[in-house]
């Protein structure tokens, strides 16, 4: 019996949870670590496998045809409010792919890379594994919104557990819970937009929902703020300006946990979704411009902090927050096709270069890219698969960057977005200037010490192989199957010759030394200022939550201890005295009580008498 | 002589015995008041059983001096009891109840 689509995609989804249960549920074998982290690897190589089937038996599947299995979760009349269930259409498929192959390979690389744990922590850290593809891939296969958000939060603490998975280093747990609470800030206004969107359509679907949308039969009021407060749970996310200060310092987690955020899980989410939400993002063009805008402003600003970081993984942080701009600023301009492309070549470079660092900072012992240098020689393949990785996220012909880029480029073109369209370009020249600034200190000039050192071990060299050669399979597909359409046919040239331009004068000043780079930022001392300093956004959330959280908490606090204890003291004061007043009746006298009893036969008789 | 002549006398020695009983300092003096009180009822109702010719008065009497005798012994055992461990009878001194 051949499975259809929807049943392989339930199997996809049922196999990291079923190892993650297994994990979480069983001790010993969570204890064990190296078991569990089979375990994990096996049952995410089976949900590779499945994805893979998928693809492959219903490569034909348009996005029209969407073979689904769903089931009512909330009934309601004329449909269900809520399903559950899966979706898959062609780009469910592809994610799918992304998802498990770019988590198979993390967690292949892990079981090289934290090698040292001890065994119960190793357990821990392969049930969240488990757990964020589980997360992931149920958000991709969401039939709606309210499963989507249900497994958006998933996400959202898997990546809160992963980042702190060192939680016993303050700055890792401190990295964790800025990562949580940035997203819920935006996760605020997804909820709220998605439960107004149901307030005014009566279903959370995206079935009916987009079909309403497309045949113009959808009628809602304010469709634009639903549609921008959804759209600030992918800011979020996706870490767009001004909530992208959570990213870098998610870098506190061990470098395959970054990977697997920046590639595949977490930050794509918010992309995802707007590509999948398109059918109602197309029918408010103020939004789609705002994203548009954000995305390029995101990408440049991401790019310009990048060039001045020192730390190699902080680069590439920077260096997704500018790439996720791109795919946003194509939501934007409405190519979620060209966004999605960008987002799939994305997450297979950047595992490459995050891996890569791995290695990097294995063997280095430092983050610092200053204090590196000369590995080229030393560990060819590793320099090699680098470096394919640097050139394709440079936008370099013939790798696959280069194409989606392109399509970004070219959408944001076509859609009259000038301003954006010319910061982009801006952001490819500087992406290639900081990435070949990275690959020149790391891997060229000089060697800094001289200690031996051991070779990385076989699985982390070969996943960063592997992923060299994906790279460059992609770029070659792409090369094949793109046809220009109806871009310019000078827009390649352009990005082309700003990106070779990046790359020299990255050559000029960090490797042939031809410029100096300091004269280099003082020239640019304004920007150079304001970048390391990361714009001050950090400051200002600091201040926000200063003035305002601890201004309103000391309010809060003055009318706790004055107002609502005063009336509680008040009252039990009051208490206290009355009970001392009444006391002073039992005078131990028995003639009183006598006295008392008399009085009262007195007034009884008086009593009668009068009545 | 009426019935009011005898309800007057019993009225008076309640009185006496109250004024007693709120006076007295001493314990044994309050239990003579609480005595002369109790036979202003006798009073009442021996004058109520022969003014209406019913028995049921006369046995109520003999109960109460009956009780009243028990509640004197007890009464009188109680003072002793009171004396031997505070060493007076004054009631202004036996104030252990005071709130």
């Amino acid at each position: 019996m051949r499975l259809g689509s929807p049943e392989l995609a339930l199997i996809v989804l049922a196999l990291p949870f079923a190892s993650f249960l297994a994990l979480g549920l069983i001790r010993p074998l969570r204890r064990s670590g190296r078991p569990a982290a089979a375990i994990s690897i096996v049952a995410m190589a089976g949900a590779l496998v499945a994805a893979a089937l998928m693809a492959w038996e219903s490569i034909a599947a348009s996005r029209g045809l969407n073979p689904s299995v769903v089931w009512a979760w909330l009934p309601g009349d004329g449909g269900p409010m809520a399903s559950v269930g899966v979706w898959v259409d062609g780009m469910a498929m592809q994610m799918c792919v992304l998802v498990t192959l770019i988590s198979l390979l993390v967690q292949i690389y892990s079981w090289s890379y934290l090698a040292d744990e001890p065994s119960p922590s190793l357990g821990r850290y392969y049930a969240y594994q488990s757990l964020f593809a589980f997360s992931m891939l149920g958000l991709v296969l969401s039939p709606g919104f309210l499963q989507m958000f249900v497994f958006w939060e998933l996400v959202g603490l898997c990546s809160y557990l992963l980042i702190g998975y060192w939680y016993h280093r303050p700055s890792a747990a401190r990295a964790a819970v800025k990562a949580f609470w940035i997203t819920k800030l935006g996760d605020l206004g997804f909820v709220a937009g998605i439960v107004m969107l149901w307030a005014a359509t009566g279903t959370f679907d995206f079935f009916p929902l987009f079909s309403a949308a497309e045949s113009g039969a959808l009628h809602v009021d304010r469709l634009a703020t639903i549609m921008f407060l959804i759209y600030l749970g992918a800011v979020g996310k996706s870490a767009q300006f001004p909530l992208h200060v959570w990213l870098p310092d998610a870098m506190e987690g061990p470098t395959p946990v970054s990977a697997l955020i920046h590639a595949a899980t977490m930050v794509t989410a918010g992309v995802y979704m707007i590509a999948r939400a398109y059918p109602l993002f197309a029918l408010v063009p103020p939004v789609l411009t705002l994203i548009a805008w954000v995305g390029a402003f995101t990408a440049l600003l991401a790019a310009t902090m990048a060039c001045v970081e020192r730390d190699i993984k902080r680069v590439l942080a920077y260096s997704t927050v500018s790439q996720l701009g791109y795919m946003m600023a194509a939501n934007g301009a409405g190519e979620p096709e060209a966004a999605f492309q960008h987002l799939l070549t994305h997450g297979v470079f950047k595992a490459l270069l995050f891996l890569g660092a791995g290695i990097v900072i294995h063997h280095f012992h430092t983050n610092d890219v200053f204090r590196m240098g000369g590995l080229f020689l030393l560990r060819p393949w590793v320099g090699g698969a680098f470096l394919v990785g640097t050139l394709a996220l440079a936008g370099i012909w013939p790798l696959p960057g280069f194409f989606s880029k392109e399509a970004v480029l070219a959408a944001v073109l076509n859609a009259r977005f000038t301003v954006p369209f010319l910061m982009l370009i801006a952001t490819s020249f500087l992406t290639a200037f900081y990435m070949f600034r990275v690959v020149f200190l790391a891997f060229f000039g000089h060697a800094h010490g001289h200690h031996q050192h051991p070779r990385p071990p076989l699985p982390m060299d070969a996943v960063c192989r592997g992923l060299a050669v994906l790279t460059v399979a992609l770029g070659v597909r792409a090369l094949l199957t793109t046809h220009h359409g109806d871009a310019p046919v000078w827009l390649p040239w352009i990005s082309l010759t700003w990106a070779a331009a990046g790359i020299a004068l990255a050559w000029a000043a960090y490797q042939a030394g031809i410029i100096d780079p300091a004269r280099l930022s003082a020239a640019l001392a304004p920007i150079d200022f304001l970048a390391r300093r990361r714009y001050f956004l950090d400051g200002l959330f600091g201040a926000m939550y200063r003035i305002a959280l601890l201004g309103l908490s000391r309010v809060v606090g003055w009318v706790d201890r004055y107002v609502v204890d005063g009336v509680l003291n008040a009252l039990s004061a009051l208490t206290l005295r009355a009970g001392d007043a009444a006391r002073r009746l039992q005078t131990g006298q028995p003639q009183d009580y006598v006295y008392g009893v008399a009085l009262g036969v007195l007034l009884l008789l008086v009593w009668a008498q009068l009545r | 002589m009426p019935l009011s002549a005898y309800l007057v006398l019993a009225a008076l020695v309640f009185a006496i015995g109250l004024f007693g009983v709120l006076t007295r300092r001493n314990a044994v003096g309050i239990l003579l008041g609480i005595e002369l009180m109790l036979n202003a009822v006798n009073i009442n109702l021996v004058a109520f059983s022969r003014f209406r010719a019913d028995l049921a008065g006369l046995i109520f009497t003999l109960f109460t001096i009956a009780i009243t005798v028990a509640e004197v012994a007890v009464g009188l055992a109680i003072v002793i009891v009171i004396f031997r461990v505070r060493r007076t009878i004054e009631a202004d001194h036996l104030d252990l109840l005071r709130g």
